[in-house]
């Protein structure tokens, strides 16, 4: 595989991983701090053959990508705080209609117009429960340009073999920040399964143990029905409690059954008696106290890097801390993961937070005075 | 059944459909089955899509590609389908309320791109799956569930607001008048650009018995006799208080598809 350094910003890396991972499809609509990524794609989709397409706004973006993406194109959209709200029906359309998408969320300070220009790590339930009804949904959080690219490969990936919509969740310093990366210049990436049924036998929401069963798309002859309704598995509504039952849970085992390979994270010195908890462009900040807390005391401390937010893996969790005494979560957010954690940990352990939310990043000196 | 229909349809078990006795949309989904199947074209290379709303239920009774979207998100979603699948002929049918009222920015905005796609709107003046509330199109005055005194608001002329967005084909037709609206239909479906056809229809149910019009063939009667072609309208006051039916307005105008062609092929420097 070849390789070349280049200086890129995370907007520039996930818009290269998204065309070198097959996004032939955007429509978004411009917002700071993500429209870097609309802009090169308006660039660089034409000379491949793709379409750009500037839509009206943020719903209009998300129902044209999953309109071309039932339609086989691999697609995506990228959008901030204010845009992501709008996208919200759209996301939970995808989910329930099973259309492979990919959404990038630049985080931005909110609520409402918030902080254009600064950074905020606020969007993280906003990202898992921002569409109404019961859902599954499965969100990274890349903290670097370097993994603004590979995440962004990594949920065309698991966007198209689970079939569902898949949450990119950079933040305003990821997105913005430039770095020496060398990337690659191809990467393989997971293709949609095709159906080889004959349209009569075909169904689009057909029983499959890893929930990745093949899907037809709009023009390949089968005459297929895509409907926001519970639907049945030939995709026709029904009112029926047995198959509505069977529809929710396929959508929540869907990630039950492949929670264990779609957790990521990384960590180090996790027998350390406390260990930091952090993800995205705070894990930077925190992953240099711990390096400085280390130089003054001696003492280790462990570091805990989530890369998967959503779905989290409790479990997996429990086990990562179970020799922690003291765990301290740092987040730009009023305290949003933070839930999640305290509720892996064993009763009896500390949790605290560093939290920040005026649009500054968490220096490395306020996570030290929690440690 | 008519033979050649029945091939358009899914007989074998979405129906009987949910309309009620003496809806419009019925009629409305047989002039378009009959332009799709006079128009000889092959039923795997169309995807007709919907929001959502009485209209918007056609889509499932259709055997080609169907799309049933959100409320008022048709227009975005077959954008999106017409862009990556460009030989598709997609077909948009839907509500006054859903084209109109939640997704009237998007009408607007894909009349301006002038992309190919066929919008069939059906009027029945109301939001009929919600109960008979008001619409963008219920007539200052006119009763609906959320107007009990008759509406405030002022209506849309729908095919007027199509022509200044930049639709380069509109039209009007009843739910009395199919085999007209079907020839408009086929006129729509073959012009290249954003193409729009009005179906005035009936909705006894609500519409019709908030506002005392009578059944089914009371109103069908009104379209009849209060219906002027537009070759019949020779000055302003003709149309008075009248439906125009027929082309109202046709223009050529490049189309998105192929202006974006252009820029693939600048982009590529061919
Ligand atoms: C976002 C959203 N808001 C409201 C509704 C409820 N709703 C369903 S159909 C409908 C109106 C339908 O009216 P129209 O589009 O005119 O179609 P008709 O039923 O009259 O054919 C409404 C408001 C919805 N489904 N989604």
């Amino acid at each position: 595989m070849n390789q070349r350094s280049e200086l890129l910003s995370g907007n520039e890396a996930t818009a290269l991983a998204a065309i070198k991972g097959g996004v032939r499809f955007f429509g978004g609509y411009p917002i700071t701090p993500s429209t870097e990524i609309a802009e090169i794609m308006a660039l660089e989709l034409p000379k491949l053959g793709g379409v750009f397409i500037q839509m009206e706004d943020e719903i209009a973006s998300i129902c044209a990508i999953i309109g071309a993406s039932a339609a086989g194109m691999k697609s995506m959209t990228a959008t901030s705080g204010p845009g992501f709200s709008l996208m919200q029906e759209g996301i939970g359309y995808a989910i329930m209609t099973e259309v492979p998408t990919v959404i990038v969320n630049v985080q931005r300070g909110g609520p409402a117009t918030g902080l254009p220009t600064k950074v905020a790590q606020g969007d993280v339930m906003a990202a898992r429960w921002g569409t109404h009804g019961d859902h599954p949904a499965v969100v990274l959080s890349p903290w670097s340009v370097l993994e603004s690219f590979t995440l962004t490969v990594k949920a065309i990936e698991i966007s198209e073999r689970l079939r569902m919509p898949i949450i990119l969740l950079s933040d305003e310093i990821v997105g913005h920040m430039r770095e020496v990366v060398s990337l690659p210049d191809s990467v393989s990436v997971y293709e949609r399964k095709k159906p080889t049924k004959s349209p009569d036998e075909y169904l689009h929401y057909a029983d499959d143990t890893n929930y990745d069963s093949p899907i037809a798309s709009f023009g390949e002859g089968y005459r297929i029905h895509i409907s926001g309704l519970t639907h049945r598995k030939d995709g026709f509504p029904t009112n029926d409690p047995k198959t509505i039952a069977w529809k929710m849970d396929r959508l929540r085992n869907k990630i039950d059954q492949n929670r264990d390979w779609l957790h990521y994270s990384e960590q180090f010195d996790l027998d350390a008696e406390t260990i930091i908890i952090s993800y995205g462009s705070s894990a930077r900040t925190s992953l240099e106290a711990k390096y400085e807390y280390e130089k003054k005391s001696g003492k280790k401390i462990g570091f805990l890097r989530l890369i998967t937010l959503w779905p989290f893996h409790y479990k997996k969790l429990t086990e990562l801390l179970k020799n922690a005494k003291r765990v301290v979560v740092v987040e730009m957010n009023q305290g949003q993961m933070i839930r999640e954690i305290s509720r892996a940990v064993p009763r009896g352990i500390d949790v605290t937070g560093v939290n920040r939310v005026d649009g500054e990043l968490i220096t490395p000196e306020e996570v030290l005075a929690a440690l | 059944m008519n033979i050649e229909i029945a091939e358009y349809l899914r007989l074998d078990d979405r129906f009987p459909h949910i309309l009620c006795p003496g809806c419009g949309i019925g009629s409305a989904m047989n002039a378009m089955v009959r332009a799709i199947s006079e128009s000889s074209m092959n039923k795997n290379e169309i995807c007709v899509v919907s929001g959502i709303g009485c209209s918007s239920r056609v889509p499932g009774y259709i055997d080609c590609d169907t799309f049933h979207t959100l409320h008022g998100r048709a227009i975005p979603s077959a954008t999106g389908i017409k862009l990556a699948r460009p030989e598709m002929e997609v077909i948009v049918i839907a509500g006054d309320g859903d084209l109109l009222a939640i997704g009237g920015n998007h009408f607007i905005h894909a009349a301006r791109r002038n992309l190919d796609l066929t919008v069939i709107l059906i009027n029945n003046f109301n939001y009929g799956m919600t109960g008979g509330q008001f619409s963008p199109t219920t007539p200052q005055g006119k009763r609906g569930t959320t107007a009990p005194y008759g509406s405030v608001e002022r209506d849309f002329n729908v095919c007027e607001m199509a022509k200044v967005a930049g639709a380069v084909f509109v039209a009007r037709s009843t739910t009395y008048h199919t085999p007209h609206l079907k020839g408009l239909i086929k006129q729509a479906m073959k012009k290249k650009g954003f193409a729009v056809i009005e179906v005035v229809s009936q909705c006894p149910t609500l519409y019709g018995r908030l506002n005392r019009m009578g059944d089914a063939i009371k109103m069908l009667e009104y379209y009849r006799d209060n219906s002027i072609t537009v070759t019949q309208v020779k000055e302003p006051k003709d149309a008075e208080g009248k439906i125009v039916i027929g082309v109202l307005w046709e223009t050529e105008a490049p189309e998105y598809s192929e202006v974006y062609k252009k820029v693939i092929d600048i982009a590529q420097k061919k």
